[in-house]
């Protein structure tokens, strides 16, 4: 057996939803003006001294009543994002063409529904077990997701959560490309929801990589994250006329360590030469790269260094962190719908709240936003456990 | 309609429960030859890990490194180039119980290397520091489905990329109000190395995606099901019963709620 070669398909529809808007025109419009979704920390019982990307109102937005059993916070956001910009009914239409069983659904996130869990956890009853609300047993699995996106739309084919930290909604892609090219499925539901929880926000803090203020991507000065939620949903079709290309993945390990980056990078160069390979691009070729970003100290300096060493000064890479947030899970989609945006608008978003980038900063990284005509994007995305994807996206008018 | 994967090779099998620890010994059982062993095991020592993080390591961790680490070796293949797929329905119960308990009393003391032990990822993170390997792995979870995406997913890889992959699963024990939701007792991790097909030497594995419900899934049959039937991964029981026999065999595992995977071993 020989390996098939990857094959180009297109995004037929996207969505995405974070505390900078709610919706493509909504994302698009935060951009452009540069108004970030950062707000003080105000999430749960005892908040920690930060700022967070906070999606409004999620609170007083339950689920419809069919979907009561997965009612969590995570599947709020979910279903949030699943109604922007009609994405279900684009899911639909689809499903009518190809058949409910025909499109897969490949969905993301770190921590899914934890939330509910670390509820449970402050609401237990006198004996030990979980309050009667909570003895849902779909919401206390990382598939809780998956398996709620799947239900939401309507499908029945196959259903997976994956969960690689902040590469979990870029690795999606990859898995779906691969689905539909080996012919178990003629479109794929992608994307990733990712929502602030305890765990996240205090365990961030206990590896000290939370930031006080605003994050700062790559400014000598940055120190560290700020943790946003948002969902954010893609469908690829193999046999359609129109929308933006998937052009190529890359995906790898660091094999250094498990909350720390390869200090030279190796993984996340693997993964971006893979991608590149894939898309049958060159460096050169590459107008708008959505770095991941992060804020802290070594991603930052180790993705600058990788952008500087590799990639012509013309092509334009930022850092979208200061508007939404890191969204963790959820950052591989919500970066994939930036650099769509950035594509199909030609809005180039800089690097918000950054004062004075790090000298390791090669001229790719800038600050402010470009109006421009953009062709081909990539989305670096870098996670805990030293698992790397980075997506490859054209315009559809590409040839 | 269904839609088949051209067949792959069964390169390396390892199976480690807490009663049934090793393949040898699973499939003795499950093949009616032997009893299971009196006593149960704690968990696994994998050699991969240097003996002070042995000791350290969650159980999660130590049992998809022994069983991942077995099936390279059984297949003898080098773990650093495989490409890997980890899968698992809840992840370390046991830290998720750690973590919940803690964020309900004292936020703030959260220990730092138990958070970066609490990813889904963690047991693959592990896996490439410990092998070496720069080849992309991923992390799945499907509830009641795990094992059935985590087989597919793995000989999709195969048959997409032409490189052989290692293929984990595992569940341990619930610990805490957890586990009255999320219940899982004793320890389960399975492998499999799948691999282009080469030599007649292996079996082969023909998998193939079709609709139906949980009513069409074949049931284990074996003395060892009663063994494992408490732990999250028990579904994957069969496709091992299908191991243990020499014959053809035909088993169905789900995938979703609506959809089957139908795998042949040859």
């Amino acid at each position: 057996m020989s390996a098939s070669k990857f094959r180009q398909l297109r995004v037929t529809a996207y969505t995405v939803c974070t505390a900078a808007g709610t919706g493509r025109a909504a994302t698009l419009n935060a951009l452009d003006e540069r108004r970030s979704g950062l707000t003080r920390n105000d999430f749960g019982p005892s908040p920690l001294a930060t700022w967070i990307g906070r999606v409004a109102g999620l609170e007083a937005d339950p689920l419809p009543a069919a979907w009561a059993e997965w009612e969590c916070r995570n599947n709020r956001l979910a279903w949030r994002g699943l109604v922007s910009d009609d994405f279900n009914d684009e899911v639909a239409a689809a499903r009518e063409r190809y058949g409910a069983e025909r499109v897969a659904v490949v969905i993301g996130t770190s921590t899914a529904s934890i939330g509910a869990s670390e509820d449970a956890y402050r609401r237990l009853e006198p004996d030990g077990r979980y309050p009667p609300d909570l003895r849902r047993p779909i919401v206390h699995t990382p598939h809780s997701l998956g398996n709620f996106v799947q239900h939401a739309l309507g499908l029945r084919g196959i259903a997976v959560t994956v969960a690689t930290a902040c590469s979990s909604s870029a690795k999606v892609f990859g898995q779906a490309e691969r689905l539909i090219r080996a012919g178990l499925a003629d479109a794929a539901v992608v994307g990733g929801v990712d929502t602030l929880c305890g765990s996240t926000l205090f365990g961030f803090n206990s590896l000290e990589l939370i930031a006080s203020e605003c994050c700062k991507p790559f400014d000598v000065a940055r120190h560290g994250i700020n943790i946003g939620e948002a969902a954010g949903f893609a469908l690829l079709e193999r046999d359609a006329a129109s929308g933006p290309w998937l052009l190529g993945y890359g995906e790898s390990s660091d094999a250094h360590h498990m909350s720390a980056p390869h200090p030279e990078g190796v993984g996340a160069r693997r993964a971006l030469q893979d991608a590149l390979e894939s898309a049958g691009l060159t460096p050169a070729s590459i107008d708008y790269i959505n770095l991941h970003g992060t804020a802290t100290l070594k991603n930052d300096e180790v993705e600058a260094r990788l952008v500087a060493d590799l990639f012509p000064s013309r092509t334009f890479a930022s850092s979208t962190k200061g508007w939404t947030g890191h969204t963790l899970g959820a950052a591989g989609i919500v970066e994939a719908a930036i650099s769509l945006l950035a594509l199909e608008h030609g809005v180039l978003p800089g690097t918000l709240n950054t004062e004075q980038l790090d000298p390791v900063c090669g001229p790719q990284i800038r600050r402010e936003n470009e109006r421009r005509r953009a062709q081909r994007a990539l989305s670096f995305s870098f996670g805990f456990g030293g698992s790397n994807c980075v997506l490859a996206f054209g315009r559809g008018d590409l040839q | 309609m269904s839609a088949a994967l051209p067949s792959v090779a069964i390169e390396g099998i390892a199976f480690w429960h807490t009663r049934l620890p090793g393949w040898a010994t699973a499939r003795a059982v499950i093949r009616g030859e032997r009893d299971a062993p009196p006593t149960a095991e704690k968990r696994p020592t994998p050699s991969l890990l240097a003996p002070t993080e042995r000791r350290r390591a969650p159980d999660t961790v130590a049992l998809a490194l022994e069983v991942a680490s077995g099936a390279c070796e059984a297949a003898g293949r080098s773990p650093s180039q495989l490409r890997a797929v980890f899968a698992s329905t809840y992840g370390d119960l046991g830290i998720s119980d750690y973590m919940c308990a803690t964020l309900a009393g004292t936020p703030t003391l959260i220990s730092p290397t138990k958070f970066h032990n609490s990813v889904h990822n963690a047991a693959a993170g592990y896996w490439s520091i410990g092998t070496s390997s720069h080849a992309p792995y991923t992390a799945i979870s499907a509830y009641r489905h795990t094992f059935g995406n985590a087989v597919l997913e793995a000989a999709t890889q195969v048959a997409c990329e032409g490189q052989s992959v290692v293929c984990v699963a595992f569940d341990v024990e619930a610990t805490g109000p957890l586990g009255t939701v999320a219940p899982s007792r004793g320890l389960l991790g399975v492998a499999l190395v799948l691999a282009p097909p080469g030599s007649e030497s292996h079996r082969a594995l023909t998998l193939r995606v079709e609709q139906g419900s949980a009513a069409n899934i074949t049931p284990a049959r074996s003395p060892a099901a009663a063994l494992v039937a408490d732990n999250a991964l028990a579904p994957c029981l069969p496709f091992f019963e299908a191991l243990a026999d020499p014959a053809t065999g035909n088993v169905v595992l789900a995938l979703s709620d609506h959809s089957l995977l139908h795998a042949q071993v040859r």
